[in-house]
């Protein structure tokens, strides 16, 4: 493996509140110096990088990523999945279980951990069911997950509805170690309604779900982790309340943490006005109450981690009417450039930015990455924060199109994207 | 029937887009197409050489029916495309019937969908004049219409005159075009019902709200009744239909708390005895059948004025 040495670039490691104008020298796979004016490597095939102007970050790691593989490669295979992480600046993605068949038995995480070895652009993740087929019934078996490589367990897409359920998945995944990822959501209150409820939803005619239905099932699963002492993680916070609950329960001394989306930071309900269904998602986009209140609650840490929910759907499932639309839209590659528009608009650091897209996935889930601290693995993004384009989801790495971000203006993106010394992502005018 | 008419749309979606003068325009055209219904020779060659399908994938008679006769007596070319007997069923997309209607050239579609959006998504792969005949729980155009022709008729005016709009207002599509109307002609909106009938935020929709009719109904002018929309699942939202009417129906004794001239509409199709009492439905301030009637003749308007009529109706 060939030395690659990033020369003057803006190196940003949140992990130790570095933030300083160096070069940093990868060499088998590490992280092997960062400095100024470190001497050009010279050994056969080695590379170095002009990186002025650019910022060098912990490569970004993803904790919600549908890669769809096995079973829905219409819409995406870890192949084409990793790419687009690559290609969004990702070094590494938790893939979530709701494929099919669902990842709750070991030969489907072998076989996920086999694929990204194979074909993987990034490090891939497998995160296990934490029943057996999602059903919320039986739970599925953890430790022989975890041997295969699951980092967490998850019913993502469905929560798990039976209080006592619930509580023996948070006991029985605790003995192992295993952070638990609540999709939170009760489905009776929610009744799959495809909208926010409020003044839009009213407008527009959607069916809808309140916000309660997000924030009621934290606040029962709250209480289930005082009563277990699991750690526990709610993916895809969307509203005001959730953001007060889990800011209560941190400050209560609970193990809990939580990630939000780009697109829950970005967009309102109103972008649903249209009925386009790359809008519709769920939790569906919510109030601009809502927003301000994720956005505030990212900057202070209260929310712990972006994570993409990066969730690809073909057009079978998308060319149709509103409510017939399947949930969820394209993460991996407008990711970093949303929230870098945060930066741009002052509402968070670079350093706070990247500590929630790197240092703190990492820390949630015991993963290796999110820090530069040489001897660390070489997982690296080199960002360029002003970079301007127009998001073109049909030149995307990703196999599918659903972004409600297309024809938009994005400023910032990564130009390379470095998984364990190796280039997996570079912009074509930057390495010959 | 000559000259420029204030109407720019190529579609009619809903009304919530509409100005003032575009809703007075297809008031004002209804007007005059009422007359037609009683002559001997009920058919105008306005339209004649155009084609209007009327594309229905939820059940409904009333308003495609008064869809057909509107096309007919405009002498267009009306064709049926109903749920029972379409390819929907068969699993084709929306999108797909929309391309293979395209295909066959038709100058206006018509369209009713149980889902809010899809007269919209319709534009966007036909090149006819897409016209909303109820999507889902989100706007129902021609209704509205009809009802503040009906307003105008009886009352001489819109402007002023407050309305008390009572019963599903969530599932109601006839609820929210009848706001956004009545609302831009210059009524007072109130909407009534319990409160689990009621969608959150109502209020921003610049109406007043009610969990009971009683109060709602003091001093209206006039009054709509909505039906219970059971089959969108409206029966977890109020203990039964008997509880239902003892609280929330129309009879005569509440509807004495309105103004001493008031007049009671019902889109239709009503339940007796659930939130219109007998008495009331067939009662001398009923207009229930003359919206019916005006029906026609906005929808004819509304033909007329998207389908490029232009030859005069005498």
């Amino acid at each position: 493996m060939a030395d690659i040495l990033l020369r003057g670039g803006r190196v940003i490691d949140p992990a130790r509140n570095f933030d300083a104008t160096v070069d940093v020298l990868l060499r088998d796979g590490k992280v092997a110096g960062v400095d100024a004016d470190l001497p050009a490597p010279t050994g056969k095939d080695a590379q170095v990088i002009d990186v002025h102007g650019k910022w060098v970050v912990p490569g970004l790691i993803d904790l919600h990523t549908h890669l769809r593989e096995p079973g829905q490669e219409y819409k995406e295979n870890i192949e084409t999945g990793t790419a687009a992480a690559a290609a969004g600046g990702f070094t590494a993605v938790c893939a979530m279980p709701n494929t099919v068949p669902p990842n709750d038995n070991r030969a489907i995480t072998e076989l996920m951990v086999r694929r990204a070895r194979e074909v993987g652009a990034v490090r891939v993740y497998p995160i296990g069911c934490i029943t057996q087929g999602q059903k919320g019934e039986n739970l599925s078996e953890m430790g022989e997950l975890q041997e295969a490589g699951c980092v967490a367990v998850s019913d993502d897409g469905k929560s798990v509805m039976n209080s006592e359920v619930m509580r023996r998945a948070l006991e029985y995944a605790r003995g192992f170690g295993l952070l638990v990822i609540q999709h939170a959501e009760d489905c009776n209150l929610s009744a799959n309604g495809p909208a926010h409820e409020g003044p839009v939803s009213t407008r527009i005619g959607l069916r809808s779900q309140p916000a309660a239905a997000e924030s009621a099932m934290v606040a029962r699963d709250l209480e289930l982790v005082a009563l277990t002492g699991a750690r526990y993680h709610v993916a895809h916070v969307s509203c005001a309340e959730t953001v007060r609950l889990v800011r209560e329960a941190k400050r209560r001394g609970l193990p809990v943490t939580c990630e939000v989306t780009p697109h829950h930071l970005t967009l309102t309900d109103e972008a649903c006005a249209g009925y386009d269904t790359s809008t519709r998602v769920n939790p569906p986009l919510r109030s601009d109450k809502d927003v301000l209140a994720v956005r505030e609650a990212l900057a202070d840490g209260t929310i712990d981690a972006v994570a993409t929910d990066h969730a690809p759907h073909s057009s079978v499932e998308k060319d149709v009417e509103f409510e017939q639309a399947a949930c969820g839209l394209i993460g991996l590659e407008t990711a970093l450039a949303l929230c870098l528009g945060l930066v741009h608009a002052n509402l968070i650091s670079p350093m706070a930015l990247f500590e929630r897209m790197s240092t703190a996935p990492a820390r949630i889930l015991g993963l290796v990455g999110g820090t530069l601290a040489p001897g660390s693995v070489a997982d690296v993004t080199v960002v360029d924060p002003q970079a301007t384009w127009i998001c073109d989801p049909s030149r995307f790495r990703s196999r599918s199109r659903n972004s409600p971000f297309a024809g938009r203006s994005m400023r910032g993106r990564a130009m390379l994207t470095i998984v364990a010394g190796h280039i997996a992502f570079a912009e074509e005018k930057l390495v010959g | 029937m000559k000259g420029p008419h204030a109407f720019a749309q190529k579609h009619l979606l809903g009304v919530e887009h509409l100005s003032v003068e575009e809703l007075t325009t297809i008031l004002d055209l209804g007007e005059r197409f009422l007359e037609i219904a009683e002559r001997p020779i009920k058919k105008v060659p306005t339209l004649r050489g155009k084609t209007v399908i009327n594309l229905f994938l939820e059940p409904s008679t009333r308003t495609r029916t008064s869809f057909e006769i509107a096309a007919k007596r405009l002498s267009a070319d009306g064709i049926n495309f109903t749920a029972s007997a379409s390819a929907t069923t068969k699993g084709e997309t929306l999108i797909d019937t929309a391309m293979n209607l395209d295909a066959m050239s038709p100058d206006i579609v018509v369209i009713r969908h149980a889902q809010a959006g899809s007269a919209e998504l319709l534009t966007k792969h036909i090149r006819a004049a897409v016209v909303n005949a109820g999507d889902g729980q989100h706007e129902h155009p021609t209704q509205a219409l009809l009802d503040a022709s009906t307003i105008r008729a009886h009352k001489g005016k819109i402007e002023g005159l407050t309305v008390t709009i009572c019963g599903d207002i969530d599932h109601s599509r006839v609820a929210r075009s009848d706001i956004f109307a009545l609302r831009k002609l210059g009524a007072k909106v109130r909407v009534a019902g319990p409160r689990s009938l009621l969608p959150l935020g109502v209020e921003s929709l610049g109406v007043e709200a009610f969990d009971r009719i009683e109060p709602a109904l003091e001093g209206a002018d006039v009054v709509i009744m909505l039906r219970i929309q059971l089959e969108r699942k409206a029966g977890g939202r109020f203990p039964n239909t008997r509880e239902y009417a003892r609280y929330f129906g129309l009879n005569p004794r509440r509807l004495n708390l309105a103004k001493p001239d008031a007049i009671v509409m019902h889109p239709g199709p009503m339940n007796r005895g659930v939130e219109i009492d007998p008495s009331v439905a067939d009662g001398p301030r009923s207009v229930i059948l003359d919206q019916v009637a005006r029906g026609v003749a906005v929808r004819m308007a509304v033909l007329y004025l998207l389908g490029g009529g232009s030859e005069a109706v005498e």
